[in-house]
């Protein structure tokens, strides 16, 4: 039998005969690694987790006309739009603003997309539903309580168009010709907090019906589920001489600093685990080592150089250090999973890689870890180990 | 010349001396009896012949080779090389099988070899117990086990502390059987011990006494 297979044969034995005593070091270790694991898990899989979230505060980026005598069409927002991955556009979604009359009062009427809003504006709080047809519109508290309106009420709404170079009379006829009204029920009123809550809102179609024209995008809203440089980036590809794209830098800034944040947490609670950890493989290595003294003396008394003592007690820390990793590895996973699903409500993957790191970094630790109980060991006298009196 | 030769040795322990200018020679093939009671200087003066330990005063020639003055390397190297140790406590490893304890023995003398390790339990008797753990085995078949593991390197001395001393009657004549049938073979034996019925089984007995040689004994085996 060759000597490896020998030192193979009482490693693995003294850890599989003496389970109970090393399950204790193996859950020390395997502790350590699942945190380690789960946290580096969550570490990179935070920005995707976080960005995804950020997503519900809203567009992170608009795109604005780059010049007030150009109006912008669908398709130069589409063209720009073009520019971004598909997977990382979360939603895009046009305004057009005119101002309609109600009851005689000047009102901002934004016409977009209904279904789009709901992806680039998650957090809108509506008290009634989303408009469903052209009958209706999305009024925002602040007006709704100006004109004193409840969900399923009508309005009349006015647009007039703009008459210029004309005498007094002529502009108050050709004014009351160029009047269009449409009748529109309120399906739900809009409560965010915010400007939204000054504006109703229908569908585009219905704004282009009243107003009789196809005008000019006046803002696109854009929800882009991508890092901070990745939206700079993206400031860059879609410019042009159309659209003036700009971040919403409330989000964005916050985005990035919260991600910060979180990862420096994680690091911070990764490394004062792995020290926690370091410090009781220490211990119960130390507690082994005590407990063996009798051992030790008596393999120095056969005649047991010091450096097999030491690569003896070093292999059994490596093994454990290994299988605990594999423990951790895959309870790692098992908790990133778990705080995955119930703090960001999504899966994670699994990365493999993630093993033999976190195999890895267990063996190391384990390996600083027994460093001093280990030497210690190597100061058992086996003369006063074997006395028998 | 002789196979073991203590010239004179003494250990001090501050103001005590377990042993106090003791002299011994052992030829090879002796078979050696050392008595006396708790106190004696038995332990020290095994564990100086067994070079776990050195003297303060004096000179251990083993094998032609002055070892009272080697580093701690060495002594492990002589330990591994010339001596097998044989305890009262048997210092078996206990989650190591009967045999992988003997093999552990050849594991730190060369090359462990599973068949050599079964034939040195079948010469003890134990060749049906080979995979039992000490646990499960009796006290007498633990010394076995013990005994097996000391002889497994060819030592040049077999040294035995107190080996019947946890053993009861039968399990006691068995072990003094196997060593009558190392001493035919060959083997040099140095057993100390307080029990007169091993001892005068030697071919020699040395009394200690306040760390001296009080007497010494040469026995007429039955």
């Amino acid at each position: 039998m060759k000597k490896q297979k020998m030192f193979l044969r009482m490693i693995t034995a003294s850890l599989f005969r003496r389970r109970s005593r090393m399950l204790v070091a193996l859950l020390a270790i395997a502790i350590g690694a699942t945190i380690l694991s789960g946290l580096v898990t969550i570490y990179y899989d935070v920005p995707r987790q976080m960005g995804a979230q950020m997503r519900n505060y809203g567009a992170n980026m608009l795109f604005l006309p780059a010049s007030n005598d150009d109006p912008v069409t669908m398709e130069d927002i589409k063209e720009g739009i073009s520019k971004i991955k598909k997977d990382e556009l979360i939603g895009f979604t046009p305004y057009r603003y005119e101002t309609v009359r109600i009851n005689e009062q000047p009102i901002m009427l934004a016409g977009t997309d209904i279904e789009a809003t709901k992806l680039t504006s998650p957090y809108w709080h509506i008290e009634g539903e989303y408009p469903t047809d052209s009958t209706q519109m999305l009024m925002g508290k602040e007006i709704a309580q100006i004109l004193d309106a409840k969900t399923g009420d009508s309005f009349t709404v006015t647009y007039s168009k703009e008459v210029t170079d004309l005498s007094k009379e002529q502009t108050d006829e050709q004014a009351k010709n160029a009047d269009s009204t449409l009748s529109l029920s309120v399906s739900g009123i809009l409560e965010t907090g915010g400007n939204e809550e000054k504006y109703i809102y229908t569908d585009m179609s219905v704004l282009n019906e009243l107003t009789g024209e196809l005008g000019g995008i006046d803002l696109a809203e854009l929800s882009v589920n991508t890092s901070a440089e990745g939206l700079k980036d993206y400031l860059s590809k879609t410019a042009s001489d159309k659209i003036a794209p700009k971040l919403v830098k409330k989000v964005a800034s916050s985005e990035a600093s919260v991600l910060t944040k979180l990862q420096a947490l994680v690091f911070l609670v990764t490394s004062v685990v792995l020290a926690l950890t370091m410090v009781c493989v220490a211990t119960t290595m130390t507690a082994v080592v005590t407990e063996r003294r009798k051992e030790i003396g008596l393999r120095k008394a056969l005649g047991a150089p010091n450096s097999s003592i030491i690569l003896e007690f070093m292999g059994e820390g490596l093994l454990l250090g290994g299988f605990g990793g594999l423990l951790g590895s895959a309870m790692g996973y098992a908790f990133a999973r778990y705080v995955s699903m119930n703090v960001f409500n999504s899966s994670i993957d699994f990365k493999i890689l993630l093993v033999p790191v976190t195999m890895a970094v267990s063996v190391l630790v384990t390996a600083l870890a027994c460093i001093l109980p280990v030497r210690s060991a190597t100061d058992v006298d086996p003369a006063i180990v074997l006395k028998g009196e | 010349m002789s196979l073991l030769e203590v010239k004179n040795i003494s250990k001090i322990y501050g103001s005590l001396k377990a042993l106090d200018n003791v002299s011994l020679k052992v030829e090879k093939g002796d078979w050696l009896a050392i008595m006396g009671p708790s106190g004696s200087g038995k332990s020290t003066m095994m564990n100086i012949i067994g070079a776990m330990d050195k003297p303060t005063l004096g000179q251990v020639i083993l094998d032609g080779k002055d070892i009272s003055k080697e580093s701690s390397k060495s002594l492990t190297q002589i330990r591994r090389d010339k001596i097998g140790l044989i305890f009262q406590q048997f210092h078996l490893v206990n989650y190591l099988t009967a045999l992988e304890n003997v093999m552990v023995a050849q594991y730190y003398h060369s090359i462990p070899d599973e068949k050599e390790a079964m034939e040195a339990l079948e010469r003890v008797g134990l060749a049906d117990r080979a995979k039992h753990l000490p646990a499960q085995l009796s006290g007498g078949e633990q010394q076995r086990v013990c005994i097996a593991r000391a002889l497994i390197n060819y030592p040049e001395i077999i040294l035995a502390d107190e080996p019947t001393g946890n053993l009861d009657e039968a399990n006691e004549n068995m072990v003094i059987d196997i060593f009558r049938q190392l001493h035919k073979d060959g083997s040099t034996l140095i057993v100390v011990t307080h029990d007169p019925e091993v001892a005068e089984v030697a071919q020699k007995t040395i009394v200690l006494e306040h760390g001296k040689v009080a007497r010494e004994v040469i026995n007429n085996e039955k």
